[in-house]
């Protein structure tokens, strides 16, 4: 075809960017392992698809799943997001656990450039991908439940986040498969992700996906911020609300302020970029310091992000497995709102080694030790409520606790790294890598598993199975020892992170530990997918469907499980903390409703997918600079957004007959089940009737 | 009868005390959103104002950009802009006295009107610079003076767009709750673009000016 | 119509808050274009002129105030003030503290 055709049709796009030509032309074993992958991936993709048309499928999936406004359904549509993603970045990780372990004083198996591929999509995945969907679709499952509202407050805009977020995700899969991804790590740094350096479409899939991601977060955050702000059940004041509801709140009052640095960050990047503009070039007065400082602005609220939440769900999990009211509750959430705004006080300690004055420094070490303090309140506050209480050890409950002494290990190392003249000795090696991965699995990812079991009955109505669930606690936990805590004594031994070969052969046992922890890793992952297949199997012995299936406390146990779309038949009046547990104590739970009224929810609308899958496209358009596709479907994602401002007919009417015979049928469910005691929880006799003997 | 206090009247316009409870706190929260979002924005607005600051030196021998500073058009853009935002403040009063549409779209106009002219003069300040060499791509003090001003100019035009189809649906759905609702969020956007463009005439052009 | 007197209030505001936005522009124009002090000087006037006229416009144009009605919003952006604040008083710190460094 002729080149001028050729390029106003497909951009910058030959056929040697397909990772499986090139491994054809050069069969390295990068290169082939690149081919594979995407093979893999394309034929994951193609088998996903095909799966869903064999079992005539799509029709069910776009009416009841895709284009729901539900707010329980966008959070497990985003949790399965995160499923998929986790699972790539599991498998990166420890493809990067190998490499290290081959490469002492050995090439190993990755070329250079592809290992830096990995630690960066890995990095991009594992928090924008994976903790960040985790964290929305809890929240969004979760929360409105919690607060006794029938949905969040804006549910399109709810639409239109999930379906930014899965456009992000598939832009960061495609790389996989056309081209190829940035190699400046997750966040990104000039010179690194420069035009002059790199001018390949690596860094702009990163700064296209990423920006997909900031801004669903960020409208995401909005929408919680007001869902909890406007939309609580009459007497739920500021003092009754749950505990996760508080994270939820004060996560999602840093996405709103956190996530703009990030949106200006890689846009101005994008500027130099694509217009060449001269923020933070080497040259013509551009500035790489200015990155640095934006991107942590919001890159250390953004660890806040990622762990407020999973303090909710342990909180909640505590309670509700050691059958106590939370320990101190109001210190809980005072600790939670000082985390929330020193947060924003800190960034300076992700670049000690920049270069400001030592005075600088000093000051922004001593606001990160401060940050410290609220949070060892909180493991105190998990610590006492399990005190005297009659604790079960449950996989959500072992993963609480397994954070509960890690995370005491990786505050530690926080506090050596925000002491400036130490971190000038760890910054950049294995040590860091240490520290953020003892938070962040711990600290945020365990969370999140946590609360997905712990709320799974609640989703779908029979609860999962515990052996698999312990087994997955094992494998995380021991997993999690073996390949994290060789890297402190790495780091500490002088080993630099992102290092594609080491020539120092006493690394070599520490980096086998490490690769062998990563193995058990993945095996934690694939028990959790035996879980709930196995669960999924037995679910007529794991039923509960009165939905209360472990005497927990919110309102969201006082509902069905699964809870009917409009969630509550009438709008729950407050009168306490734990409201459902004071009900249940006083003869106040599982009656029906005085009146049965009509109630109004959102009808279904497909133009959030339009305008997020839209944007996907726009993006992949720019990433290649095919033009008309960027301006097309850019285009066509505004107009998508635009379109229901002009419609009118958006709620349906649930009558109210309707309501009160699936309020009566459930109802009777649980009148005829049978209250189970604490030690019979497990078994199949559970249906939901929690009741404890006082 | 409703005082000028009652919570209902205060984002000019929407009388609903004749609603249901319920309705009232989807409109609180509605505007309450848009709120949020106005928040937001305006830490893109402060980040890129911090950006310019620190890159005012970085002007790698080209003129710097307020060498191109007009004192007459910044002070008439200005103008312009204050004008449309009390024209704004018009639609809002006349929404709120249940006027009829041609009033609002008589002043939703004259805002219109106002804000384009902004944005000519605007274009044409950035047209002259670009004429004497001083594009976005010559220094990173321009850079930052580009994309700082001109994310404003690009806010504006959407105002403008937005105006557009606020009118479109006057004309289609008359004044209905869900217009009530995005005219008053268009009014928060417009009057939140004047304060961002307070900063910009302090901050940029007067303190170019002086330099 | 008893419905006219709060529109009268409420036209009153507006024209209130342009003629003070009018008069605060107009100073701060002419401070700089007749040069009525030093340029530091002006600078620092011009920038409580500013301050003052943002004010006004959140008061006058945005309606917030010290109402309950309007609490909600008022919390909002003043939160969102200090925020700003933090962020660009800490960016400029870090970053001039860097360049008087490498001067
Ligand atoms: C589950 C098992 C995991 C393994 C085996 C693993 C392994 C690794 C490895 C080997 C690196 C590269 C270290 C280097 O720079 O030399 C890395 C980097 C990183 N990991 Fe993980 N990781 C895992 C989970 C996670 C999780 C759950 C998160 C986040 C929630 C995460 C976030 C990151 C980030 C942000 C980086 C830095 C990427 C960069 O350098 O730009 N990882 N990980
Ligand atoms: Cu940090």
């Amino acid at each position: 075809m002729d080149s001028m055709v050729w390029h106003s049709l497909f951009g910058r796009f030959v056929w040697i960017d397909l990772p499986v030509v090139k491994a054809w032309q050069d069969p390295t074993i990068s290169n082939i392992i690149a081919g594979a992958a995407a093979m893999i991936a394309v034929f994951g993709a193609l088998a996903g698809l095909g799966l869903i048309t064999w079992l005539r499928k799509w029709r069910y999936l776009w009416s009841e799943w895709f284009t729901s406004l539900d707010h329980k359904r966008i959070g497990i549509m985003y949790v399965c997001l995160a499923v998929v993603m986790i699972v790539r970045g599991v498998i990166e990780g420890v493809l990067m656990r190998v490499q290290q372990d081959l490469a002492v004083n050995a090439p190993g198996i990755l070329a250079p450039d592809h290992f830096a591929q990995f630690f960066s999509t890995h990095g991009t995945i594992m928090i924008f991908f994976v903790v960040m969907p985790l964290i929305s679709g809890l929240v969004n499952f979760a929360m409105p439940l919690q607060i006794g509202a029938r949905d969040v407050a804006f549910p399109f805009l709810n639409s239109i986040g999930l379906w930014l977020s899965v456009g992000g995700a598939v832009l960061v899969m495609v790389s996989l498969v056309i081209g190829e991804f940035s190699t400046g790590g997750w966040s990104g740094y000039p010179p690194y992700t420069e035009l002059a350096f790199n001018g390949g479409v690596g860094p702009d899939y990163w700064i296209w996906a990423v920006t997909m991601s900031s801004l669903s977060a960020m409208l995401t955050g909005l929408n919680f911020a007001v869902t909890i702000y406007k939309l609580r059940a009459p007497g739920m004041s500021w003092m009754r609300l749950p505990l996760f509801s508080w994270t939820a709140l004060c996560t999602a009052i840093l996405m709103i302020f956190a996530m703009p640095p990030l949106t200006v960050a890689t846009l101005l990047l994008a500027a130099d970029r694509y217009l060449g503009m001269h923020f933070f070039t080497n040259d013509l007065g551009g500035n790489m310091m200015n990155y640095v400082n934006l991107f942590w602005l919001f890159g250390h609220p953004e660890v806040y992000i990622l762990i407020l939440p999973a303090f909710g769900v342990y909180s909640e999990v505590v309670s509700a497995y050691s059958s106590k009211e939370l320990y101190g509750y109001v210190s809980l959430v005072i600790a939670t709102m000082a985390i929330a705004v020193l947060s924003f006080t800190v960034w300076l300690h992700h670049f000690f080694t920049m270069g400001q004055s030592a005075n600088v420094n000093a000051f922004f070490g001593i606001l990160t030790m401060l940050i410290g303090i609220p949070t060892g309140v909180k493991l105190y506050n998990w610590t006492w409520t399990m005190f005297r209480g009659r604790v079960r050890y449950t996989a959500p409950m072992l993963f609480t606790l397994a954070f509960l002494i890690t995370f005491v290990i990786g505050g530690l190392s926080g506090i050596i790294l925000a002491t400036p003249p130490l971190d000038y000795m760890m910054h950049n090696t294995l040590f860091l890598v240490a520290h953020f991965h003892n938070m962040l699995i711990p600290g945020t990812l365990f969370g999140m598993i946590a609360g997905c079991q712990y709320w799974f009955p609640k989703a779908f109505g029979f609860r999962l199975e515990e052996k698999w669930g312990k087994r997955a606690v094992f494998f995380w936990v021991v997993g999690f020892y073996m390949a994290f805590m060789p890297l402190y004594v790495l780091g500490a031994d002088g080993a630099t992170r992102r290092t594609v070969e080491f020539s120092n052969p006493a690394f070599q046992p520490w980096l086998l530990v490490a690769m062998c922890g990563g193995f058990l890793i993945l095996a934690g992952l694939a028990s959790l997918f035996v879980q709930v297949w196995v669960s999924v199997k037995k679910r007529d012995r794991l039923a509960v469907p009165v939905g209360d299936p472990w005497d927990a406390r919110g309102l969201e146990w006082s509902i069905s499980a699964p809870p009917p779309e409009y969630n509550f038949v009438s709008i729950p009046q407050v009168g306490h903390r734990d409201a459902f547990y004071w009900r249940k104590r006083n003869h106040g739970a599982y009656k029906p409703a005085d009146h049965y009224r009509d109630i109004e929810m959102p009808k279904n609308t497909g133009w959030g997918v339009i305008f997020g899958l839209g944007m996907a496209v726009c993006f992949f358009g720019l990433v290649w600079h095919i033009w008309w596709m960027a301006i097309l479907f850019g285009l066509l994602s505004i107009a998508a957004g635009l379109v229901r401002s002009f419609q009118r007919d958006l709620h349906k009417i649930i009558p109210a007959a309707e309501i009160e015979a699936a309020d009566r049928h459930w109802l009777a469910i649980a009148a005829a089940a049978t209250p189970v005691s604490r030690h019979l929880e497990e078994t199949p006799s559970n249906e939901g009737r929690a009741i404890w003997p006082e | 009868m409703a005082g000028v206090n009652e919570p209902e009247l205060l984002h000019a316009g929407l009388n609903l005390a004749n609603h249901p409870s319920e309705k009232q706190a989807q409109v609180e929260s509605d505007v309450f959103g848009f709120w949020v979002f106005l928040m937001s924005d305006a830490i893109l607005f402060a980040l890129l104002f911090v950006v310019y600051g620190t890159m005012l030196d970085a002007t790698a021998g080209v003129p710097a950009p307020h060498t191109d500073f007009k004192f007459s058009s910044s002070f008439l853009e200005t103008l312009a802009l204050l004008s449309s935002s009390f024209a704004y403040g018009m639609v809002s009063l006349n929404l709120k006295l249940g006027a009829s549409r041609r009033w609002i779209w008589g002043w939703l106009g004259v805002t219109f009107l106002l804000g384009a002219w902004f944005l000519r003069l605007e274009i044409g300040d950035f047209t002259d610079m670009v004429a004497h060499g001083e594009t976005a791509q010559a220094s990173g003090a321009l850079s930052s003076f580009f994309v700082l001003v001109g994310t404003h100019g690009l806010h504006v035009t959407c105002g403008l767009i937005w105006i557009v189809i606020m009118a479109v649906q006057l004309a289609i759905h008359d004044i209905d709750e869900r217009v009530k609702i995005n005219l008053i969020r268009l009014g928060l956007f417009w009057h939140f673009l004047d304060v961002v463009w307070v900063a910009i005439f302090t901050i940029v052009y007067l303190r170019g000016l002086l330099a | 119509m008893n419905r006219l007197r709060p529109v009268l209030g409420d036209l009153l505001t507006y024209a209130l808050g342009y003629a003070l936005a009018l008069a605060l522009t107009f100073t701060a124009f002419a401070l700089v274009y007749f040069r009525l002090a030093a340029p530091q000087t002006i600078f620092a006037i011009i920038l409580v002129l500013g301050l003052a006229q943002i004010i006004v416009h959140m008061r006058c144009f945005l309606h917030l105030s010290l109402q309950r009605s309007a609490r909600a919003d008022l919390m909002l952006v003043l939160f969102s003030s200090l925020i700003i604040a933090l962020m660009v008083g800490g960016t400029l710190v870090v970053l001039f503290n860097l360049r008087a460094r490498m001067m």
